[in-house]
């Protein structure tokens, strides 16, 4: 007896849950739509709000820490702020997790899915910035070595720039597994006695990168400009063989340098429409390289908030910055 | 954990000697299977490292895969008529905790923490809860701390919601018990990072996966303590139950549930843990609040920051710990409450001052934290951290600098047992595996991890998966010494138990990611502060365990040794040790199981191998390497499972 009855509460259990999923089933008749999914932390007690997306780069965070204060401390909107990779950022934007991203390195085939195919997302124009990758040395290094700079010579410095991380090789430092990169290949390509190591992240990147300085040993890195880092440790860059247009189209063949890539932003569709002063504003903002890295040192380097650089420099670039306002 | 270590002191001797006997057997057993396998699959395919003719390749179909899911998810049915829905109800959900937490303000958030605390588990505890609350007011994080307090509230509901309905199932039902048992033993063995991507794809970044790769992590201690309570429930008090003739559905409410009520609060209380600590993973892909605090820190190489993010998450976590806990033992105690606020009067008191509350802050304007009374302790923090970095990265004189070390660790102990590793031939790691789950398992264990192994091979990440492997093994070593070390250390003394205590709790509740930067600061980019990270993750349970161990031994047992003229380090050899032998080996277990956790995050500090493999996915959408990476990992941490596991399961993951 005593089994039935376990059975047969273990039947209503079942189902009582049946019934629990059928009427989820029945009350979600109508259609969900995965592409407006604002974050549940938007809008909320009846402030608007404006959720940017973030990337790891520190240039990426002074656009995001300017275009917050303005948005909050002049256009009064409440800022979110989320940190997601580059290509998940381009799926957030798409289904409105995020509305704008600021600083965007050139990503073809996102471009192709989500702006010509399903039209969810719409180019936001220059962030006024130009972006350049490449491998580097740190100065001090170079001006002991001149030739190092040409890629012919790096397998002469291999040993120099040996790490118990790379073997009997020479280390070229990479940093997240989300840039843009095309290491690997190149290393194979250019016949390199190199091993490509990743430290997995920026920050982990700089970190290595400032141990190095302290100790002026030679490395050598992936590394990007602008970037504020160069105020702090000033490197040179390695010539690899010159870009030329489509020389990159074959990731496996790539033999060529990266290209200059001017800087783009992206808004979630919907937004860019209905985004009312947010919008306006973000799509004027635009400035200089210098700014950025003016920006950028005061939060990476001296630990400022990105707050207080964005305030400090609001304070000394008033023109620039009322220009972006939208008008009327 | 009082059942893990309870049963077995006396009975040693005996067994012991069988048990070394029947591990010579089945030895013998797989010695001779290997005889006739090997030669066979050594000559069809001789190399060292697993056959490519036994690999599959799934990049194909997962890319496949994961396209279909992007160009499909706005039109096809599964998303528009199901997920879609699952999706909003966790966003609405969420969003309405936040709008609820964010309208009482933080006077209201911070007295109802109090009053609830004083209601539950008495005054000392709502004064922790205030303190608590008002420090993460101070750190400047109100805001985060109620963005994850929100995500936390909904992801622990649905967690216990989904863990007690496995749990009743698995209760009630022997058959559903025998099934479900591997199925929550594999869930609570996989690293969470592990199966980030997957979720990811299907509902996209941000706060629905956030909530999903939650609840996958933090249900299965639910479930587990639910069933162990339902089965657990006195035979005697049933029968009478049933002998006055009680229905099934009244015998579960009235007697079998009431009798778990302490397995379901330490369900509770394990969910909660488990779900506080995925609040950071989880940030990876987008559930904002604390967790997304301390990332974003950590990308701009701010320590201090991400420590000011990290202390809440801590706050939270031994706040609902100690809470839930005490509550446990309240109940176990049925001691009578004689106070004037006992029942619905203590009861509707606390609702009065948390409404007072909140509603004075609304009326004097003062809803949210003032930022006035921020404390800015990233700053110091920093120069802290920049002096350490100063002082001992290299050439500090006699010991050398940290640096150094690191470069001696993997040149010295990962290198080599890497090589080691890759160079064996990929058969003889299928048999010493077989050996190391058999002797210490059952030929189920041995089965379940030699399978797991096979499947790395077959997944095509046999080198990767190796240097993992060979991570784990040099943390699990360096860890297993220092908390063997510091646990008989604090076995002998209250004191040093006592003074331990808090420091355990913290680097056990801090978030793994605030290692990561200072251990790359002191360490240098590579293997060598992943593994760091990882000691310092997998230490304090370690210690816990053993020191607890320890401690179980029969004091007779010591004292009639000390009689027979045996020093100290002769008891803690032949006696202690030897006794709390089965605690040593859950201590093992569980420093296994952290340290793979830990390794894989490694890879964003350059640590490599398979945790960078399911970073490279989830930062480019990567399905294919991301997920083999994770099934990888899932592998490996079965297979480590089961080779240090003893024949029966006896404890939970974090406990």
């Amino acid at each position: 007896m005593g089994t039935r009855t376990t059975r047969t509460t273990c039947t209503r259990v079942i189902a009582s849950v049946g019934a629990g999923a059928a009427l989820l089933a029945l009350s979600g008749c109508g259609k969900a739509d995965m592409s407006k999914q604002a974050s549940p932390y938007a809008n909320a007690a009846g402030a608007k709000t404006v959720t940017l997306s973030v990337q790891s780069w520190v240039g990426a965070q002074a656009d995001v820490a300017v275009a917050e204060y303005i948005l909050k401390e002049k256009l009064g909107y409440r800022v979110d702020k989320v940190q997601i990779d580059e290509i998940p950022a381009w799926d957030a934007l798409s289904q409105g997790r995020v509305d704008a991203i600021m600083e965007d390195w050139g990503h073809p085939d996102q471009e192709q899915r989500y702006i010509k195919d399903k039209k969810t997302i719409v180019p936001g124009g220059d962030v006024g910035v130009t972006g350049h990758i490449g491998w580097y040395v740190p100065t001090y290094f170079a001006k002991k070595h001149p030739d190092v700079t040409d890629w012919k010579n790096l397998n002469k410095y291999a040993k120099d720039f040996r790490t118990p991380e790379s073997g009997g090789k020479g280390q070229l430092m990479d940093g997240s597994p989300s840039y843009v990169t095309n290491d690997k290949a190149l290393v194979e390509n250019l016949d390199l006695d190199y091993k490509v190591v990743f430290a997995g992240s920026e920050a982990a990147q700089i970190t290595q990168i400032e141990q190095f300085a302290k100790q002026q040993k030679p490395f050598l890195t992936y590394w990007y400009k602008p970037q504020w880092l160069f105020k702090k440790v000033p490197m040179t860059e390695v010539k690899l063989p010159a870009y030329k247009e489509g020389c990159d189209a074959d990731p496996e063949k790539i033999k060529c340098a990266y290209p200059h890539t001017p800087l783009q932003k992206y808004f979630n569709a919907d937004f860019a429409k209905n985004g009312g002063d947010a919008a306006a504003f973000l799509k004027r903002f635009k400035w200089s390289e210098a700014d950025q890295n003016e920006v950028s040192l005061m939060i990476a380097d001296k630990k400022m908030s990105p707050e207080d650089a964005a305030k400090r420099w609001l304070a000394d670039n008033e023109a620039k910055w009322k220009a972006w306002l939208p008008r009327g | 954990m009082a059942t893990a270590t309870a049963s077995t002191p006396v009975r040693d001797t005996g067994i012991g000697a069988l048990l070394r006997h029947r591990a010579v057997t089945k030895l013998l057993l797989l010695a001779v299977v290997a005889a006739v396998a090997v030669p066979i699959v050594n000559a069809k395919w001789a190399s060292g490292a697993w056959p490519d003719a036994l690999t599959v390749d799934l990049s194909e179909p997962l890319g496949k895969a994961s396209d279909w899911i992007i160009d499909n998810r706005d039109s096809h049915p599964l998303f528009v008529y199901f997920l879609g829905h699952v999706s909003n109800a966790v966003v609405l959900s969420v969003r309405g905790v936040y709008l609820v937490l964010l309208a009482a303000g933080w006077a209201g958030v911070t007295a109802a923490a109090a009053v609830v605390a004083w209601r539950v588990a008495g005054v000392k505890l709502a004064a922790t809860a205030a303190a608590a609350f008002g420090i993460c007011g101070l750190l400047g994080m109100w805001v985060p701390t109620m963005q994850t307090l929100a995500l936390m509230t909904v992801a622990v509901l649905a967690s216990v919601v989904l863990g007690m309905l496995l749990g009743l199932a698995a209760g009630l039902n022997d058959r559903v018990f025998r099934m479900m048992r591997p199925v929550l033993d594999t869930m609570q063995v996989l690293p969470a990072f592990a199966y980030l991507l997957p979720v990811v794809l299907v509902f996209g970044i941000g706060v629905p996966a956030a909530v999903f790769a939650t609840v996958v992590y933090a249900a299965p201690p639910m479930a587990r303590l639910t069933a162990l309570g339902l089965r657990g429930a006195d035979g005697g008090v049933m029968e009478a139950v049933a002998s006055l003739g009680a229905t099934g559905r009244q015998r579960l409410l009235s007697a079998r549930l009431p009798l778990a009520r302490k397995e379901l609060l330490l369900g509770l209380n394990q969910t909660i843990m488990m779900a506080l600590s995925m609040a950071v993973i989880a940030s990876v892909i987008g559930a904002g609040g604390l967790g997304d605090r301390v990332y974003q820190a950590l990308a701009s190489v701010d320590v201090g920051q991400a420590l000011a993010a990290g202390i809440p998450i801590v706050l939270l976590a031994v706040v609902l710990d100690r809470v839930t806990g005490a509550a446990g033992e309240r109940l176990g105690a049925q001691t009578e409450d004689t106070s004037v606020f006992r029942g619905w009067r203590g009861w509707s008191l606390a609702a009065a001052v948390t409404l007072a509350a909140a509603l004075a802050s609304r009326f004097a304007d003062r809803l949210e934290w003032p930022t006035s009374w921020v404390v800015q302790i990233a700053e110091p923090v920093n120069t802290a951290k920049d002096w350490m970095v100063d002082h001992l990265y290299t050439g500090v004189p006699v010991v050398g600098g940290t640096a150094d070390w690191a470069a001696h660790f993997t040149t010295y102990v990962l290198d080599p047992v890497r090589d080691g590793l890759q160079g064996l031939p990929w058969w003889s790691l299928l048999l010493i595996v077989a050996a190391l789950a058999w002797v210490i398992g059952t030929w189920q264990t041995a089965l379940t991890a030699v399978l797991a192994m096979a499947a790395i091979g077959v997944l095509d990440v046999w080198n990767a998966s190796l240097d993992t492997l060979s991570q784990v093994l040099a943390g699990v070593a360096v860890t297993l010494v220092l908390g063997f070390a510091i646990g008989v250390a604090a076995s002998r003394s209250r004191r040093l138990e006592r003074l331990l205590r808090p420091v355990l709790d913290v680097f056990q509740t801090m978030p793994q990611f605030v290692y990561l930067i200072p251990v790359v600061a002191l360490f240098g980019v590579g293997r060598a502060p992943a593994v760091f990270a990882a000691v310092v993750y997998a230490l304090p349970a370690v210690v816990r365990i053993t020191t607890q161990g320890l401690r179980q031994v029969s004091p007779a047992a010591m004292e009639s040794a000390k009689s027979l003229g045996a020093t100290n380090w002769q008891v803690l050899r032949q006696v202690q040790l030897p006794l709390a032998r089965p605690a040593l080996l859950l201590a093992l277990n569980q420093g296994v199981v952290l340290v793979l956790a830990v390794v894989v995050i490694g890879g964003l500090v350059g640590g490599g191998a398979l945790g960078y493999d399911v970073l490279a996915g989830l930062a480019r959408g990567d399905l294919a390497t991301g997920l083999v990476g994770g099934i990888a990992i899932v592998c490996l941490g079965l297979m480590l499972d089961r080779v240090t596991q003893p024949t029966e399961r006896r404890a939970k993951k974090g406990a």
